[in-house]
Protein backbone atom coordinates (compact mmCIF):
# COMPACT_ATOMS: atom_id res chain seq x y z
CA UNK A 1 0.00 0.00 0.00
CA UNK A 2 1.63 3.39 -0.97
CA UNK A 3 2.29 5.82 1.93
CA UNK A 4 -0.15 8.22 2.67
CA UNK A 5 1.04 11.72 2.01
CA UNK A 6 -0.11 12.69 5.31
CA UNK A 7 2.68 10.28 7.21
CA UNK A 8 5.18 12.46 6.00
CA UNK A 9 3.82 15.64 6.93
CA UNK A 10 3.00 13.81 10.67
CA UNK A 11 6.57 12.38 11.12
CA UNK A 12 7.97 15.94 10.46
CA UNK A 13 5.97 18.02 12.61
CA UNK A 14 6.52 15.16 15.15
CA UNK A 15 9.96 16.00 14.83
CA UNK A 16 9.50 19.61 15.27
CA UNK A 17 7.27 19.58 17.78
CA UNK A 18 9.03 16.11 19.88
CA UNK A 19 5.82 14.89 20.18
CA UNK A 20 5.76 11.41 20.54
CA UNK A 21 4.05 9.16 17.69
CA UNK A 22 4.29 5.56 18.10
CA UNK A 23 2.45 3.25 14.86
CA UNK A 24 -0.21 2.45 16.64
CA UNK A 25 -1.91 5.66 17.16
CA UNK A 26 -0.60 7.58 12.87
CA UNK A 27 -4.06 6.07 11.40
CA UNK A 28 -6.27 8.02 13.96
CA UNK A 29 -3.73 11.13 13.81
CA UNK A 30 -3.82 10.85 10.61
CA UNK A 31 -7.38 10.37 10.15
CA UNK A 32 -8.14 13.08 12.87
CA UNK A 33 -5.42 15.14 11.04
CA UNK A 34 -7.44 14.63 7.60
CA UNK A 35 -10.40 16.26 8.73
CA UNK A 36 -8.87 19.15 10.81
CA UNK A 37 -6.99 20.31 7.55
CA UNK A 38 -10.53 19.93 5.51
CA UNK A 39 -12.41 21.91 7.79
CA UNK A 40 -9.34 24.54 7.64
CA UNK A 41 -9.06 24.44 4.43
CA UNK A 42 -13.27 25.12 4.30
CA UNK A 43 -12.44 28.39 6.47
CA UNK A 44 -9.08 29.13 4.28
CA UNK A 45 -11.66 29.16 1.20
CA UNK A 46 -13.60 32.12 2.40
CA UNK A 47 -12.49 35.15 1.28
CA UNK A 48 -12.05 37.68 3.83
CA UNK A 49 -10.83 41.62 3.87
CA UNK A 50 -7.47 42.36 4.35
CA UNK A 51 -8.60 44.63 7.29
CA UNK A 52 -9.94 41.39 9.15
CA UNK A 53 -8.88 41.62 13.03
CA UNK A 54 -8.76 38.30 14.16
CA UNK A 55 -10.80 37.39 17.06
CA UNK A 56 -8.07 37.91 20.02
CA UNK A 57 -6.79 41.33 20.20
CA UNK A 58 -4.60 42.34 22.89
CA UNK A 59 -5.24 45.16 24.86
CA UNK A 60 -2.25 47.24 26.77
CA UNK B 1 -37.32 20.56 60.17
CA UNK B 2 -37.31 17.68 58.64
CA UNK B 3 -39.56 17.69 55.51
CA UNK B 4 -38.07 15.95 52.42
CA UNK B 5 -36.27 18.24 50.30
CA UNK B 6 -36.30 15.56 47.47
CA UNK B 7 -37.90 16.89 44.49
CA UNK B 8 -38.35 20.70 44.99
CA UNK B 9 -36.92 23.11 43.36
CA UNK B 10 -34.10 24.88 44.76
CA UNK B 11 -36.18 28.21 45.16
CA UNK B 12 -38.18 25.85 46.81
CA UNK B 13 -35.78 24.64 49.04
CA UNK B 14 -34.16 28.58 49.61
CA UNK B 15 -37.63 29.25 50.37
CA UNK B 16 -38.43 26.80 53.41
CA UNK B 17 -34.46 26.56 54.77
CA UNK B 18 -35.05 30.04 55.14
CA UNK B 19 -38.20 30.38 56.71
CA UNK B 20 -36.66 27.63 59.07
CA UNK B 21 -39.16 25.07 57.85
CA UNK B 22 -36.30 22.81 56.79
CA UNK B 23 -33.07 23.11 57.92
CA UNK B 24 -30.04 22.99 55.82
CA UNK B 25 -28.07 20.12 57.13
CA UNK B 26 -31.35 18.09 56.66
CA UNK B 27 -31.55 19.14 53.16
CA UNK B 28 -27.85 18.50 53.04
CA UNK B 29 -28.51 14.83 54.34
CA UNK B 30 -31.43 14.09 52.04
CA UNK B 31 -29.22 15.04 48.92
CA UNK B 32 -26.04 13.21 50.26
CA UNK B 33 -28.61 10.28 51.11
CA UNK B 34 -29.99 10.24 47.50
CA UNK B 35 -26.38 10.64 45.85
CA UNK B 36 -25.11 7.33 47.74
CA UNK B 37 -28.43 5.77 46.52
CA UNK B 38 -28.36 6.33 43.14
CA UNK B 39 -24.79 7.52 42.16
CA UNK B 40 -24.34 3.61 41.85
CA UNK B 41 -26.05 3.51 38.34
CA UNK B 42 -25.33 7.36 37.65
CA UNK B 43 -22.14 7.28 38.17
CA UNK B 44 -22.27 11.22 37.93
CA UNK B 45 -20.03 12.15 41.14
CA UNK B 46 -16.40 11.23 41.31
CA UNK B 47 -16.13 12.97 44.53
CA UNK B 48 -19.08 13.97 47.19
CA UNK B 49 -17.96 16.01 49.94
CA UNK B 50 -19.82 15.04 52.63
CA UNK B 51 -18.09 17.20 55.98
CA UNK B 52 -17.29 19.66 53.88
CA UNK B 53 -21.34 19.99 52.96
CA UNK B 54 -22.64 19.11 56.21
CA UNK B 55 -20.08 22.06 58.14
CA UNK B 56 -21.44 24.74 55.70
CA UNK B 57 -25.13 23.36 55.93
CA UNK B 58 -24.64 23.57 60.09
CA UNK B 59 -23.37 27.00 58.99
CA UNK B 60 -26.68 28.17 57.67
CA UNK B 61 -28.68 27.14 60.13
CA UNK B 62 -26.13 28.58 62.55
CA UNK B 63 -26.74 31.88 60.83
CA UNK B 64 -30.67 31.53 60.44
CA UNK B 65 -30.57 30.97 64.13
CA UNK B 66 -28.93 34.18 65.20
CA UNK B 67 -30.82 36.17 62.52
CA UNK B 68 -28.63 36.85 60.32
CA UNK B 69 -29.13 37.07 56.62
CA UNK B 70 -27.81 34.00 54.34
CA UNK B 71 -28.49 34.61 50.46
CA UNK B 72 -31.01 33.38 47.94
CA UNK B 73 -29.54 29.89 47.65
CA UNK B 74 -30.05 29.02 50.93
CA UNK B 75 -29.11 25.57 52.08
CA UNK B 76 -29.61 24.37 48.04
CA UNK B 77 -27.13 21.48 47.00
CA UNK B 78 -25.13 21.93 43.77
CA UNK B 79 -22.19 20.24 42.52
CA UNK B 80 -19.69 21.01 39.92
CA UNK B 81 -18.18 19.72 37.15
CA UNK B 82 -14.39 18.20 38.53
CA UNK B 83 -12.99 21.13 36.01
CA UNK B 84 -13.70 23.60 38.80
CA UNK B 85 -11.26 23.98 41.49
CA UNK B 86 -12.56 22.35 44.85
CA UNK B 87 -9.68 23.20 47.64
CA UNK B 88 -8.57 20.04 48.99
CA UNK B 89 -9.13 18.12 45.77
CA UNK B 90 -7.09 17.67 42.67
CA UNK B 91 -8.51 19.45 39.63
CA UNK B 92 -8.49 16.14 37.70
CA UNK B 93 -10.72 17.49 34.53
CA UNK B 94 -11.79 14.09 33.46
CA UNK B 95 -8.39 13.16 32.93
CA UNK B 96 -6.16 10.60 35.10
CA UNK B 97 -2.77 12.73 34.58
CA UNK B 98 -3.86 15.72 36.43
CA UNK B 99 -5.05 13.15 39.71
CA UNK B 100 -1.26 14.25 40.65
CA UNK B 101 -1.66 18.03 41.16
CA UNK B 102 -1.52 19.28 44.64
CA UNK B 103 -4.83 19.83 45.75
CA UNK B 104 -6.17 23.12 45.08
CA UNK B 105 -6.04 25.69 47.78
CA UNK B 106 -9.10 27.61 46.99
CA UNK B 107 -12.19 26.87 45.66
CA UNK B 108 -12.87 28.57 41.97
CA UNK B 109 -14.30 31.93 42.07
CA UNK B 110 -18.12 30.62 41.15
CA UNK B 111 -18.33 28.12 43.62
CA UNK B 112 -17.36 30.72 45.72
CA UNK B 113 -20.11 33.14 44.74
CA UNK B 114 -22.67 30.18 44.76
CA UNK B 115 -21.38 29.30 48.75
CA UNK B 116 -22.02 33.36 49.44
CA UNK B 117 -25.47 32.80 48.29
CA UNK B 118 -25.93 30.28 50.16
CA UNK B 119 -25.66 27.50 48.37
CA UNK B 120 -24.07 24.18 49.69
CA UNK B 121 -21.71 22.33 47.60
CA UNK B 122 -21.67 18.28 47.77
CA UNK B 123 -19.35 16.95 45.48
CA UNK B 124 -17.43 17.00 42.33
CA UNK B 125 -18.84 15.30 38.86
CA UNK B 126 -17.79 13.25 36.19
CA UNK B 127 -16.96 14.83 32.90
CA UNK B 128 -15.13 13.38 29.60
CA UNK B 129 -11.12 13.90 29.63
CA UNK B 130 -9.79 17.61 29.41
CA UNK B 131 -13.66 18.43 27.85
CA UNK B 132 -12.31 17.55 24.55
CA UNK B 133 -15.56 15.59 24.72
CA UNK B 134 -19.80 14.91 23.88
CA UNK B 135 -20.73 11.25 24.95
CA UNK B 136 -20.11 12.18 28.91
CA UNK B 137 -17.73 8.88 28.57
CA UNK B 138 -14.45 8.23 30.33
CA UNK B 139 -12.11 5.80 29.87
CA UNK B 140 -10.60 6.44 33.37
CA UNK B 141 -14.02 7.07 35.75
CA UNK B 142 -16.57 4.87 33.29
CA UNK B 143 -19.16 6.92 31.42
CA UNK B 144 -22.12 9.33 33.70
CA UNK B 145 -25.40 7.80 32.72
CA UNK B 146 -28.42 9.10 31.21
CA UNK B 147 -31.23 9.21 34.19
CA UNK B 148 -34.13 8.48 31.80
CA UNK B 149 -32.16 5.51 30.41
CA UNK B 150 -29.20 4.14 31.81
CA UNK B 151 -27.89 2.17 29.09
CA UNK B 152 -27.69 5.78 27.09
CA UNK B 153 -25.68 8.70 26.77
CA UNK B 154 -25.40 11.72 29.27
CA UNK B 155 -23.74 13.85 26.86
CA UNK B 156 -20.26 15.68 27.07
CA UNK B 157 -18.43 17.10 28.34
CA UNK B 158 -20.63 18.14 30.89
CA UNK B 159 -21.94 14.43 31.22
CA UNK B 160 -21.95 14.29 35.26
CA UNK B 161 -23.67 17.74 35.46
CA UNK B 162 -26.28 16.59 33.50
CA UNK B 163 -26.63 13.22 34.60
CA UNK B 164 -26.64 14.31 38.53
CA UNK B 165 -29.79 17.10 37.39
CA UNK B 166 -31.34 14.77 35.43
CA UNK B 167 -31.72 12.56 37.82
CA UNK B 168 -32.54 14.87 40.59
CA UNK B 169 -29.71 14.19 42.69
CA UNK B 170 -28.90 18.18 43.07
CA UNK B 171 -31.26 20.55 41.61
CA UNK B 172 -28.04 22.82 40.36
CA UNK B 173 -25.08 21.83 38.93
CA UNK B 174 -22.42 24.02 37.11
CA UNK B 175 -20.28 22.94 34.06
CA UNK B 176 -18.61 23.93 31.47
CA UNK B 177 -19.06 24.81 27.21
CA UNK B 178 -16.44 25.25 25.00
CA UNK B 179 -18.67 23.92 21.79
CA UNK B 180 -21.84 22.65 23.38
CA UNK B 181 -20.93 20.77 26.65
CA UNK B 182 -23.93 22.60 28.67
CA UNK B 183 -26.52 22.64 25.56
CA UNK B 184 -25.62 19.14 24.90
CA UNK B 185 -25.54 17.02 27.99
CA UNK B 186 -29.18 19.67 29.26
CA UNK B 187 -30.45 18.05 25.80
CA UNK B 188 -29.56 14.50 26.30
CA UNK B 189 -30.60 14.37 30.31
CA UNK B 190 -34.04 16.62 29.39
CA UNK B 191 -32.83 20.16 32.12
CA UNK B 192 -32.54 23.58 31.17
CA UNK B 193 -28.82 24.65 30.80
CA UNK B 194 -27.71 28.23 30.59
CA UNK B 195 -24.12 28.94 28.63
CA UNK B 196 -24.47 33.14 29.18
CA UNK B 197 -22.00 35.45 26.68
CA UNK B 198 -18.24 34.99 26.44
CA UNK B 199 -17.06 36.82 29.08
CA UNK B 200 -19.87 37.04 31.60
CA UNK B 201 -18.53 34.36 34.20
CA UNK B 202 -16.10 34.53 35.67
CA UNK B 203 -13.69 31.05 34.63
CA UNK B 204 -11.15 31.74 37.94
CA UNK B 205 -9.46 28.59 39.47
CA UNK B 206 -11.29 26.59 36.53
CA UNK B 207 -9.14 24.00 34.33
CA UNK B 208 -9.04 25.32 31.18
CA UNK B 209 -9.46 24.13 27.52
CA UNK B 210 -9.65 26.05 24.64
CA UNK B 211 -9.04 29.54 25.78
CA UNK B 212 -10.89 31.42 23.35
CA UNK B 213 -14.32 29.52 23.28
CA UNK B 214 -14.42 27.98 27.17
CA UNK B 215 -17.31 29.18 29.17
CA UNK B 216 -19.16 28.25 32.62
CA UNK B 217 -22.91 27.88 33.42
CA UNK B 218 -25.40 26.58 35.23
CA UNK B 219 -27.56 23.21 34.42
CA UNK B 220 -31.33 23.26 36.37
CA UNK B 221 -34.39 21.51 36.48
CA UNK B 222 -36.75 25.31 36.32
CA UNK B 223 -35.81 28.55 34.82
CA UNK B 224 -36.22 29.98 38.05
CA UNK B 225 -33.36 28.06 39.46
CA UNK B 226 -31.36 28.29 36.08
CA UNK B 227 -31.57 32.43 36.62
CA UNK B 228 -31.22 32.37 41.06
CA UNK B 229 -27.74 30.39 40.20
CA UNK B 230 -26.58 32.79 36.99
CA UNK B 231 -27.74 35.99 39.20
CA UNK B 232 -25.64 34.71 42.14
CA UNK B 233 -22.47 34.43 39.93
CA UNK B 234 -22.55 37.27 38.06
CA UNK B 235 -19.74 40.02 38.37
CA UNK B 236 -16.77 41.15 37.03
CA UNK B 237 -13.54 39.39 38.32
CA UNK B 238 -9.41 40.37 38.11
CA UNK B 239 -8.71 37.08 37.95
CA UNK B 240 -10.06 35.64 34.93
CA UNK B 241 -8.81 37.62 31.91
CA UNK B 242 -11.67 36.96 29.73
CA UNK B 243 -14.16 38.05 32.35
CA UNK B 244 -16.17 41.43 31.50
CA UNK B 245 -16.14 44.54 33.90
CA UNK B 246 -19.73 44.77 33.23
CA UNK B 247 -21.66 45.08 36.33
CA UNK B 248 -24.35 42.21 37.46
CA UNK B 249 -27.37 42.35 35.67
CA UNK B 250 -29.75 40.46 37.45
CA UNK B 251 -32.63 38.61 36.02
CA UNK B 252 -34.35 36.13 38.28
CA UNK B 253 -37.53 39.14 38.78
CA UNK B 254 -37.45 39.63 34.56
CA UNK B 255 -38.28 36.03 33.70
CA UNK B 256 -41.82 36.43 33.99
CA UNK B 257 -42.41 39.33 31.89
CA UNK B 258 -43.69 36.96 29.10
CA UNK B 259 -42.99 37.10 25.33
CA UNK B 260 -44.01 40.96 24.83
CA UNK B 261 -43.28 42.06 21.34
CA UNK B 262 -40.10 39.97 21.52
CA UNK B 263 -39.47 39.08 17.58
CA UNK B 264 -38.43 35.25 17.70
CA UNK B 265 -37.55 33.48 14.43
CA UNK B 266 -36.44 29.91 13.76
CA UNK B 267 -32.53 29.11 12.44
CA UNK B 268 -32.80 28.01 8.96
CA UNK B 269 -30.45 26.09 6.70
CA UNK B 270 -27.88 24.71 8.26
CA UNK B 271 -29.79 24.12 11.35
CA UNK B 272 -32.54 22.54 9.64
CA UNK B 273 -30.03 19.84 7.98
CA UNK B 274 -28.93 16.72 9.26
CA UNK B 275 -31.60 16.27 12.23
CA UNK B 276 -33.21 13.19 13.32
CA UNK B 277 -37.40 13.17 13.49
CA UNK B 278 -37.21 13.57 17.53
CA UNK B 279 -35.31 17.01 17.05
CA UNK B 280 -37.49 18.72 14.14
CA UNK B 281 -40.43 17.64 16.29
CA UNK B 282 -39.00 19.37 19.50
CA UNK B 283 -38.62 22.85 17.40
CA UNK B 284 -41.75 22.59 15.85
CA UNK B 285 -43.72 22.35 19.46
CA UNK B 286 -40.96 25.26 20.56
CA UNK B 287 -42.37 27.17 17.31
CA UNK B 288 -45.72 26.25 17.43
CA UNK B 289 -46.20 27.36 20.80
CA UNK B 290 -44.27 30.86 20.29
CA UNK B 291 -46.38 30.87 16.83
CA UNK B 292 -43.19 31.45 15.23
CA UNK B 293 -43.30 30.94 11.50
CA UNK B 294 -40.17 33.17 9.94
CA UNK B 295 -36.86 31.24 9.33
CA UNK B 296 -33.60 33.19 9.53
CA UNK B 297 -30.39 32.54 8.22
CA UNK B 298 -26.78 32.42 10.17
CA UNK B 299 -24.56 33.16 7.18
CA UNK B 300 -21.86 30.34 6.54
CA UNK B 301 -23.49 28.46 9.81
CA UNK B 302 -20.97 25.53 8.66
CA UNK B 303 -17.87 27.34 7.94
CA UNK B 304 -18.37 28.77 11.57
CA UNK B 305 -18.92 25.28 12.78
CA UNK B 306 -15.44 24.36 11.21
CA UNK B 307 -13.43 27.28 12.30
CA UNK B 308 -14.45 26.37 15.79
CA UNK B 309 -13.63 23.18 15.21
CA UNK B 310 -9.86 24.14 14.47
CA UNK B 311 -9.56 26.59 17.05
CA UNK B 312 -10.54 24.25 19.71
CA UNK B 313 -8.14 21.42 18.47
CA UNK B 314 -5.20 23.72 17.78
CA UNK B 315 -5.62 25.70 21.21
CA UNK B 316 -6.27 22.03 23.17
CA UNK B 317 -2.93 20.76 21.54
CA UNK B 318 -1.53 24.18 22.80
CA UNK B 319 -2.70 23.09 26.32
CA UNK B 320 -2.08 19.96 26.46
CA UNK B 321 1.75 20.03 24.63
CA UNK B 322 3.75 19.48 27.03
CA UNK B 323 1.72 16.48 28.88
CA UNK B 324 1.68 15.20 24.90
CA UNK B 325 5.00 14.96 25.05
CA UNK B 326 5.69 13.19 28.20
CA UNK B 327 2.53 11.05 29.46
CA UNK B 328 1.16 10.65 26.20
CA UNK B 329 -0.25 7.21 27.79
CA UNK B 330 -2.35 8.66 30.31
CA UNK B 331 -4.62 10.37 28.00
CA UNK B 332 -7.63 8.32 26.85
CA UNK B 333 -5.91 7.99 23.90
CA UNK B 334 -8.93 9.00 21.18
CA UNK B 335 -8.27 12.21 23.22
CA UNK B 336 -4.81 12.35 22.25
CA UNK B 337 -4.63 11.39 19.00
CA UNK B 338 -7.08 14.16 18.38
CA UNK B 339 -4.88 16.72 20.22
CA UNK B 340 -1.67 15.38 18.74
CA UNK B 341 -3.47 16.42 15.42
CA UNK B 342 -4.60 19.20 16.93
CA UNK B 343 -0.84 20.35 17.09
CA UNK B 344 -0.17 19.93 13.85
CA UNK B 345 -2.73 22.63 11.83
CA UNK B 346 -0.19 25.30 10.46
CA UNK B 347 -0.92 28.45 12.01
CA UNK B 348 -1.97 30.43 8.95
CA UNK B 349 -5.48 28.22 8.90
CA UNK B 350 -5.57 29.09 12.64
CA UNK B 351 -5.24 32.79 12.21
CA UNK B 352 -7.98 32.48 9.31
CA UNK B 353 -10.23 31.06 11.71
CA UNK B 354 -9.98 33.31 14.24
CA UNK B 355 -10.35 36.57 11.36
CA UNK B 356 -13.56 34.29 10.26
CA UNK B 357 -14.76 34.59 13.42
CA UNK B 358 -14.65 38.20 13.93
CA UNK B 359 -16.34 38.42 10.10
CA UNK B 360 -19.30 36.12 11.44
CA UNK B 361 -19.97 37.95 14.59
CA UNK B 362 -20.31 41.19 12.69
CA UNK B 363 -23.12 39.35 10.25
CA UNK B 364 -24.83 37.50 12.87
CA UNK B 365 -24.50 40.73 15.40
CA UNK B 366 -26.87 42.53 11.90
CA UNK B 367 -28.84 39.89 12.33
CA UNK B 368 -29.46 40.46 15.77
CA UNK B 369 -30.86 44.17 14.59
CA UNK B 370 -34.29 41.89 12.93
CA UNK B 371 -34.32 39.46 15.86
CA UNK B 372 -34.33 38.96 19.47
CA UNK B 373 -33.95 35.61 19.66
CA UNK B 374 -32.87 32.91 17.30
CA UNK B 375 -34.57 29.17 17.95
CA UNK B 376 -32.38 25.86 16.84
CA UNK B 377 -31.66 22.52 17.69
CA UNK B 378 -29.40 21.43 20.77
CA UNK B 379 -28.95 18.54 19.31
CA UNK B 380 -29.68 16.09 15.85
CA UNK B 381 -30.78 13.63 17.86
CA UNK B 382 -31.92 11.34 21.63
CA UNK B 383 -28.60 10.61 23.58
CA UNK B 384 -27.37 7.46 21.81
CA UNK B 385 -26.12 4.19 23.21
CA UNK B 386 -23.28 4.28 25.39
CA UNK B 387 -20.30 3.22 23.24
CA UNK B 388 -22.51 4.03 20.00
CA UNK B 389 -19.95 5.49 17.03
CA UNK B 390 -21.90 6.10 14.57
CA UNK B 391 -26.01 6.94 13.28
CA UNK B 392 -27.86 6.41 10.10
CA UNK B 393 -29.22 9.49 8.92
CA UNK B 394 -31.13 9.93 5.29
CA UNK B 395 -29.45 6.48 4.68
CA UNK B 396 -26.07 8.65 5.26
CA UNK B 397 -23.66 6.67 8.09
CA UNK B 398 -22.27 9.61 10.36
CA UNK B 399 -19.61 9.26 13.41
CA UNK B 400 -21.67 10.15 16.33
CA UNK B 401 -18.96 12.17 18.09
CA UNK B 402 -18.29 14.23 15.30
CA UNK B 403 -21.37 14.92 14.66
CA UNK B 404 -23.78 15.61 18.50
CA UNK B 405 -22.92 19.32 18.70
CA UNK B 406 -23.04 20.85 15.13
CA UNK B 407 -25.72 22.75 15.74
CA UNK B 408 -23.88 24.26 19.36
CA UNK B 409 -20.70 24.98 18.26
CA UNK B 410 -21.91 27.89 15.62
CA UNK B 411 -23.34 29.54 18.28
CA UNK B 412 -20.49 29.63 21.40
CA UNK B 413 -18.36 30.14 18.69
CA UNK B 414 -18.82 34.04 18.73
CA UNK B 415 -20.51 33.39 22.42
CA UNK B 416 -23.89 34.00 22.27
CA UNK B 417 -25.90 32.94 24.69
CA UNK B 418 -28.83 30.09 24.73
CA UNK B 419 -30.64 28.52 26.60
CA UNK B 420 -30.89 25.02 26.27
CA UNK B 421 -34.91 24.28 27.05
CA UNK B 422 -35.59 20.07 27.40
CA UNK B 423 -39.11 19.24 25.47
CA UNK B 424 -40.26 15.78 27.11
CA UNK B 425 -40.64 13.82 23.84
CA UNK B 426 -41.29 9.87 25.12
CA UNK B 427 -38.73 7.54 25.37
CA UNK B 428 -36.06 10.04 25.81
CA UNK B 429 -36.29 13.94 26.07
CA UNK B 430 -34.17 16.37 23.74
CA UNK B 431 -33.44 20.27 23.84
CA UNK B 432 -34.15 22.92 21.79
CA UNK B 433 -31.71 26.07 21.87
CA UNK B 434 -32.74 29.53 22.51
CA UNK B 435 -30.08 31.91 21.16
CA UNK B 436 -30.15 35.55 21.55
CA UNK B 437 -27.86 38.42 21.13
CA UNK B 438 -24.59 39.08 23.48
CA UNK B 439 -25.76 39.91 27.17
CA UNK B 440 -29.23 39.33 26.70
CA UNK B 441 -29.15 36.50 28.71
CA UNK B 442 -32.32 37.99 30.30
CA UNK B 443 -34.51 37.79 27.19
CA UNK B 444 -33.38 33.95 26.28
CA UNK B 445 -34.50 33.35 29.70
CA UNK B 446 -37.75 34.62 29.09
CA UNK B 447 -38.52 32.71 25.91
CA UNK B 448 -37.35 29.76 28.38
CA UNK B 449 -39.56 30.70 31.04
CA UNK B 450 -42.99 30.93 28.84
CA UNK B 451 -42.06 27.92 27.44
CA UNK B 452 -42.26 26.02 30.27
CA UNK B 453 -45.11 28.05 31.87
CA UNK B 454 -47.03 26.31 28.42
CA UNK B 455 -45.90 23.16 29.12
CA UNK B 456 -43.46 22.79 26.45
CA UNK B 457 -40.42 22.86 28.10
CA UNK B 458 -40.10 20.53 31.29
CA UNK B 459 -37.46 18.49 32.68
CA UNK B 460 -39.46 15.35 33.11
CA UNK B 461 -38.83 13.13 36.30
CA UNK B 462 -35.75 10.52 35.92
CA UNK B 463 -37.14 7.28 35.39
CA UNK B 464 -36.40 4.36 37.71
CA UNK B 465 -34.98 6.17 40.05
Amino acid sequence: MAADPLDDYIDALANALALPVEDAWRPAIRANLDVSLKLARMVDAFALPDETEPAPIFSA
Amino acid sequence: MTANPIGLSAAEIAQAVAARKMSALSVTEAALARIKQHDTVLNSFTDVTGDRARARARAIDAALAAGEGVGPLAGVPFAVKNLFDVKGLATRAGSKINRDLPPASRDATLIERMEAAGAVLVGALNMGEYAYDFTGENVHDGPSRNPHDPTRMSGGSSGGSGSAVGGALVPIALGSDTNGSIRVPSSFCGIFGLKPTYGRLSRARSFPFVASLDHLGPFARSVTDLALAYDAMQGPDADDGACATREIEPVTSLVGQGLGDLRIALAGGYFQQNVFAEAKEAVARVARALNVSETVELPEAARARAAAYVVTTVEGASLHLERLRTRPNDFDPAVRDRLIAGAMIPAPLVDRAQKFRCWYRAQVADLFKTVDVIIAPATPCVAPKLGQSAFVLDGVELPVRANIGIHTQPISFIGLPAVAVPVPLEPMPIGVQIIAAPWREDIALRVAFALEQMGVAVAPQPKGL
